[in-house]
């Protein structure tokens, strides 16, 4: 009954990191439909911020991680938008190259920095324990925070004046200019928002894994099959995604191997796609976000 | 060669280029063994297999356009297919195919589930980018005694060493001696280039080029267009392979580092600075790049504290930026322009001189003339050249 009740965590968890990297993926890449092939280096550098903040800064960790990291995320991504990304919009394989060149600047810019040494933030709050085994508190917390980043994020694109702003300047820009939205400021802070959610996504994730400047590269990967796989609803479809992958993940790592696990992750990524060419909600759920 | 000029034959990189290209790997065929330099030949070895995997991208990308950000996994899967056959048959006829045969039933295999699914460019960017992260972390954690082939072990992170160089075929005991590995890589090059260009000017290159700029045109007149992409992913596959069995006899060692992504990532930069669309740009973009990153390199390890992985992300952007085409395609645009306003210029002083007072404006007429050069002897006379034979 333990074992059940771990694993069943462990698969939640699983999940909830699957979800939490897809959301600035989702709507940088899902919505605005730009391929950031940066954004593992946006992750990266949210961790980073974690980092400074508490060791050298003295900043509570839960102030770094929760405001300052996807703040600063958010302005470096503002940034990048104006010098480069903005020239390339509608430009799909160049944008992937020149953000790719992007995250290979950002690993420089950092192991510059901070050199080519692993980092770690320790992990808050202990650990409890379930029958004979022990887990983390700091992951059933992980687990909340997706789910209240995504609630957050429905109720922002459903419920609000800026929401509907957003979604519809996405689906017909030409008519959002007609009626007196500036598209390209709408783009803006669109990434801006969606480089703000990937920085929050890896300060969060950083006391789970260790922090390196080339860590972003395991991350950007499963983040776009995630988003891929997921398809045109892009919210909606990366939660349904990570569902499907983080249960794979997690079983297959907890049978053999974690490495097994990622290969059988792509495996699956690879066949669905073959199934539903145009992602999940490509299929089913077309209505949602 | 005077003879040729004079007689107006000019050198024209689009009619020319093919030849050029080739004779001078001709040529370095038979000068650089003169030298008796081993440890340039080497080098060359190196610069060779190297060249190799750049043409395999400079095809699928450039005339294919396929966006595979994992080239390097046909170059390791090659590399390793080499390592292991060898291995376990002791002799390198077989393995030497079988490094381009594993690639291309990899590529066939990854290729089927991509383009009969028909994924967009991006979706096979991000697929070819997580599998060749999985072959990498996969292979790594290959170092356990139970991971093995026949008789070869895969060795995980450490890589597998002291692996057969080539012999000939059919006699495992007689090795090729440097010069002869030498001979061997570059005709191999002068092939695959020369190879590459003919398919091109086939008709199975055309479709292909045609499937290219538009999809939706070709397969309307009646191709298949995924058939098409599958062949050319697994024919880039087979070549990538082959630079990875090369790259395996220069260094006699294999490690997982030749999935690694710093690897596919200086690939795609090769053909992107080079310039995308051409064979003889990444040629080119690949031989630079590596002479920049060998010396970053060096100054890196110095503590000249510039890393590679900062230049080559500025590189990158710029060049996306400002010369998308690459160096290749822009130099020849540039050449293009300069024609132009020199026919231009020429024209406008011709014009001027013949309405000066005859006896005048000499110097400015042959100017003209200079100018205009080529354009008199092969269209013509130039607008306003008028009656001056």
């Amino acid at each position: 009954m333990d074992l059940v009740g771990i694993q069943i965590i462990q698969v939640l968890s699983g999940i909830a990191t699957l979800a939490l990297m897809g959301a600035g993926l989702a709507v940088i890449f899902g919505m605005m439909r730009v391929i950031n092939f940066a954004h593992g280096e946006f992750m990266m550098l949210g961790g980073y911020v974690v980092i400074v903040c508490t060791e050298q800064l003295g900043i509570n960790l839960w102030v770094a991680m929760l405001i300052i990291a996807p703040i600063f995320v958010g302005l470096v991504g503002l940034v990048f938008e104006r010098i480069l990304i903005r020239f390339l919009y509608g430009r799909m394989i160049d944008t992937l190259i020149a953000t790719w060149g992007l995250s290979l600047f950002l690993i420089g810019v950092i192991t510059w920095i901070f050199g080519n040494v692993t980092k770690g933030v320790q992990t808050p709050l202990g650990s409890y324990s379930f029958g004979d085994y022990s887990e983390k508190t700091y992951t059933l917390v992980m687990i909340a925070f997706t789910i209240i980043i995504y609630i957050a994020i429905f109720a922002v694109l459903r419920r609000t004046k800026l929401g509907l702003i957003a979604r519809g300047t996405m689906q017909n820009p030409n008519q959002a200019s007609c009626l007196g939205i500036s598209p390209p400021r709408v783009y803006m802070i669109t990434f801006a928002i969606g480089a703000a959610l990937t920085g929050l996504a890896g300060a969060i994730l950083a006391p789970l894994n260790t922090v390196i400047p080339t860590i972003g590269v395991s991350y950007v990967a499963q983040a776009f099959i995630t988003v891929i796989t997921g398809g045109a609803a892009a919210f909606t479809g990366t939660v349904l995604a990570s569902g499907v992958f983080g249960t794979v993940r997690q079983i297959i790592s907890f049978e053999w191997t974690p490495i097994l696990g990622q290969v059988f992750l792509l495996i699956t990524a690879v066949i669905l796609l073959r199934i539903f060419p145009t992602g999940i909600t490509g299929r089913f759920f077309r209505r949602s976000t | 060669m005077t003879g040729l000029l004079a007689s107006g034959w000019k050198f024209d990189p689009n009619r020319h280029g093919t030849w050029a290209v080739a004779g001078t790997m001709i040529v370095l065929l038979f000068v650089l063994p003169v030298l008796e330099d081993p440890l340039l030949l080497l080098q060359v070895r190196y610069y060779v297999s190297m060249i190799i995997l750049a043409l395999s991208m400079a095809f699928i990308w450039g005339f294919g356009g396929i966006m595979c950000f994992g080239q390097s996994m046909f170059f390791g899967l090659g590399g390793y297919a080499y390592a292991i056959a060898v291995g376990n048959i002791g002799e390198s006829t077989a393995p030497f195919f079988l490094s381009m045969i594993i690639p291309a039933i990899f590529a066939a295999i990854l290729g089927y589930f991509m383009f009969f699914g028909r994924l967009n460019d991006v979706y096979v960017a991000v697929i070819t980018l997580a599998v060749t992260l999985a072959l990498y972390y996969f292979i790594n954690s290959t170092s356990g005694d139970e991971y093995k082939i026949g008789k070869a072990r895969l060795m995980g992170f450490n890589g597998i060493s002291s692996i057969r160089k080539f012999n000939w075929p059919g006699d495992p005991k007689s090795f090729l001696t440097a010069n002869e590995l030498f001979y061997f890589s570059m005709g191999l090059l002068l092939a695959t280039y020369l190879g590459l260009k003919v398919l091109l000017g086939s008709k199975f290159g055309r479709v292909v080029v045609a499937v290219k700029e538009n999809e939706l045109r070709a397969e309307l007149l009646g191709y298949d267009v995924r058939a098409y992409k599958l062949a050319v992913f697994v024919i880039g596959a087979a070549i990538a392979g082959l630079a990875g069995c090369l790259s395996i006899n220069y260094k006699n060692f294999i490690s997982p580092n030749a999935f690694h992504l710093a690897l596919a990532a200086q690939i795609i930069m090769w053909v992107l600075v080079g310039g995308v669309g051409t064979l003889f740009g990444p040629i080119v973009g690949c031989v630079v790049l590596l002479y920049v990153s060998f010396i970053l390199g060096t100054g890196a390890a110095s503590g000249g504290g510039m890393n590679t992985y900062f230049i080559f992300g500025l590189i990158v952007m710029i060049f996306v930026l400002v010369i998308p085409q690459g160096i290749v395609p822009t130099i020849r645009d540039w050449r293009e322009q300069i024609g132009r306003y020199r026919r231009m210029i020429g024209g406008g002083l011709l014009s001027l001189s013949d309405q000066l007072p005859a006896g005048h404006g000499e110097g400015m007429r042959n100017l003209a003339e200079r100018l205009i050069g080529v354009m008199k002897s092969e269209s013509g006379p130039a607008p306003g050249a008028g009656t001056k034979g």
